[in-house]
């Protein structure tokens, strides 16, 4: 059950009703006032979300997806396969133009309907899949073209062949890749953003997050689950792990949020790029990003350091 | 030569109540085992080969010349979500300190092993289930950047539950974080190996522990991304026994080879021999002044 959905349901009565008047009388003043009256629940109901409503707001059944975003550019040219073993369709990647721009893009890809989602193993992503985003990444670097992509997983596919072909590995493999490319990296979360499964394909010098997009160590259920041995706790795990963009971008994790009108990201839709900066300048400037990263105590100087 | 600094903390540790007694019983075979000779034994059960989880100091204890130079320790925990479960972290954090007599659940430093000069990183599954917070991933990228500097090779032993839950995203960018430096220090033509030890898995499997140019991984460990109940759940069948374990790993082609933990020290001179030209390394010995008289 999503919750969002749910809250959803309370304004659909209303907003049929108003669908109905609008055909008699778009102008009349029962109309204005009933728009006026929705608008009002909506900025109450969704103005200002929990962190657990983000989470529900990141899995909406109706939030725009990786196909989406897809869709919206200028072209692109799928490139398929890890050259090795299969095509993992959960992790799409290829040639692109955005906004004029020649690009590379890796996406994670949730399905819109159940059929989609077994075929993208739900957008949880196999080594295959990361290391043909390797492989891209590399491509990429060679011809000099900036790396954009698009997270939205629930988590890295956890299954019994991801193991016996090395997901950790192959996750490893395209962090070193992302550490040494010599173009630039935009990364955007657009919607669930799962732990290392995630990161694989998130280590950038620019992190863009969708304001309702969640990004954190362990999905909430899980979090709950180890914590207190009770899944139905997720909602109080979901605002501990300080996994909302603000959040994020407090601890210098994300550098920009995207802001979504009221009521998710599925009533509009967002998407942005940046100029490149030259190699060196670049691989340095994402070393001393991450090197920056976390809290700890230096007793040597007796000061804390802090993120960002 | 007087007992060196780390040595004497450890050996001056108290045991704790439960580890005190002289017999220890393998939860392998149940067999009753002397703990001196289990000791002896580099904590391998001498009747069914299981190996029993290291304190950090003690592993370093069974490699190194007796000249371990530990750095990195005054990088400590601090508390950045303010996070609180069944226990505020740094309760647990304080607990973990005195179970385990360590101040995170990674140990650095420099040794020399056979008079190779190397950076040695150790981590304690006794210390939060080894998992990676900020501290250790700073610990590991200080490491790094230290071996790098002084171009010697860097070797580190991974045991660990994955990214520290406790510390939220900022403990899964210490994989982004210590990637970025072991990328650094292995594109600079430097030899890093690490040691897989039981377990070894989450964020950890996924970052430095399978980025090096050498992946050895200690007999019968338990080594993977995913946990097992996880994997479990998600395919619904129960898993054969053998899953995950290092024997696992090799005959899948994950890992370079399995050694059982009394030949480790032995094969990482080897390693080191075939790999590290002693010549290149003379300065390097003389850039960590501990050394200056090896």
């Amino acid at each position: 059950m999503n919750v969002i959905v749910e809250r959803e349901k309370s304004l659909s009565a209303l907003e049929s009703r108003i669908e109905a008047l609008r055909e008699r009388d778009a102008g009349s003043d029962e109309v204005k006032q009933l728009e006026s009256k929705v608008e009002q629940l909506r900025r109450d109901m969704f103005g200002n979300l929990t962190p657990w409503e983000r989470v529900n707001m990141a899995r909406h059944p109706k939030r725009p997806l990786s196909s989406d975003y897809l869709a919206a550019l200028d072209a692109f040219d799928e490139l398929h396969g890890d050259r090795h073993f299969r095509d993992d369709p959960a992790l799409v990647g290829g040639f692109a133009k955005l906004r004029g721009r020649r690009v590379v893009v890796l996406a994670q890809m949730k399905g819109r309907d159940t059929k989609e989602n077994i075929r993208n193993n739900f957008g949880m992503v196999s080594p295959e899949g990361y290391r043909k985003a390797k492989r891209l990444m590399e491509l990429a670097s060679r011809f000099r073209l900036p790396i954009v992509t698009f997270v939205d997983t629930s988590g890295a596919d956890p299954g019994l062949s991801s193991e016996e072909r090395a997901q950790g590995e192959a996750i490893a493999a395209c962090l070193v890749t992302l550490a040494k490319v010599e173009v630039p990296v935009v990364a955007s979360i657009i919607g669930e953003g799962g732990s290392g499964g995630a990161l694989a394909i998130g280590l950038a010098d620019h992190v863009i997050m969708a304001e309702n997009a969640v990004y954190s160590v362990a999905s909430p259920e899980g979090c709950a689950a180890i914590l207190w041995g009770d899944a139905a706790r997720a909602p109080e795990a979901a605002e501990r792990l300080k996994l909302t963009a603000a959040d994020l971008e407090g601890f210098g994790i994300v550098d920009e949020i995207v802001a979504e009108p009221i009521g998710g990201a599925h009533r509009d839709g967002a998407r942005r790029l940046l100029e490149p900066l030259a190699p060196d300048a670049l691989r340095e400037a994402r070393y001393q990003k991450y090197r920056r990263i976390g809290a700890w105590h230096d007793d040597a100087a007796t000061r804390a350091v802090s993120g960002a | 030569m007087p007992a060196p600094e780390w040595l004497r903390i450890r050996r001056d540790k108290d045991v704790p109540a439960e580890d005190a007694s002289l017999w220890v019983k393998c939860p392998k075979c149940s067999e009753m085992l002397y703990r001196k000779d289990l000791g002896d034994n580099a904590y391998v059960c001498m009747r069914c080969g299981h190996h029993f989880r290291m304190h950090a100091y003690d592993r370093i204890n069974l490699l190194v010349d007796s000249d371990f130079v530990e750095i990195g320790d005054h990088i400590t925990p601090g508390d950045p979500l303010g996070w609180v479960d069944r226990r505020p972290y740094p309760q647990k954090l304080e607990a973990d300190r005195e179970k385990s007599k360590l101040s995170e659940a990674i140990v650095t430093g420099f040794a020399t092993l056979e008079g190779f000069p190397v950076a040695l990183g150790v981590m304690d599954f006794n210390f939060r289930g080894g998992t990676m917070g900020t501290v250790v991933g700073e610990r590991v990228t200080n490491l790094l950047e230290e071996a790098l500097r002084r171009r010697l090779p860097c070797i580190i032993f991974t045991a660990s539950g994955g990214a520290r839950m406790e510390e939220g995203m900022l403990a899964l960018m210490q994989m982004a974080k210590t990637t970025q430096a072991v990328e650094r220090f292995m594109s600079d033509g430097n030899l890093f190996v690490t040691v897989l030890t039981d377990p070894t898995t989450g964020g950890v499997s996924a970052s430095f522990a399978f980025e090096s140019d050498i992946v050895i991984a200690e007999a019968r460990a338990s080594i993977g991304f995913a946990g097992r109940r996880v994997i479990e759940q998600t395919i619904r069948q129960k898993l054969p026994d053998n899953f995950q374990t290092a024997e696992f790993l090799l005959e899948k082609g994950h890992v370079d080879m399995v050694v059982d933990r009394r030949q480790i020290r032995d094969t990482l001179v080897r390693v080191l021999d075939y790999a590290v030209d002693r010549k290149r390394l003379a300065p390097a010995l003389k850039a960590v002044p501990e050394f200056a008289g090896a």
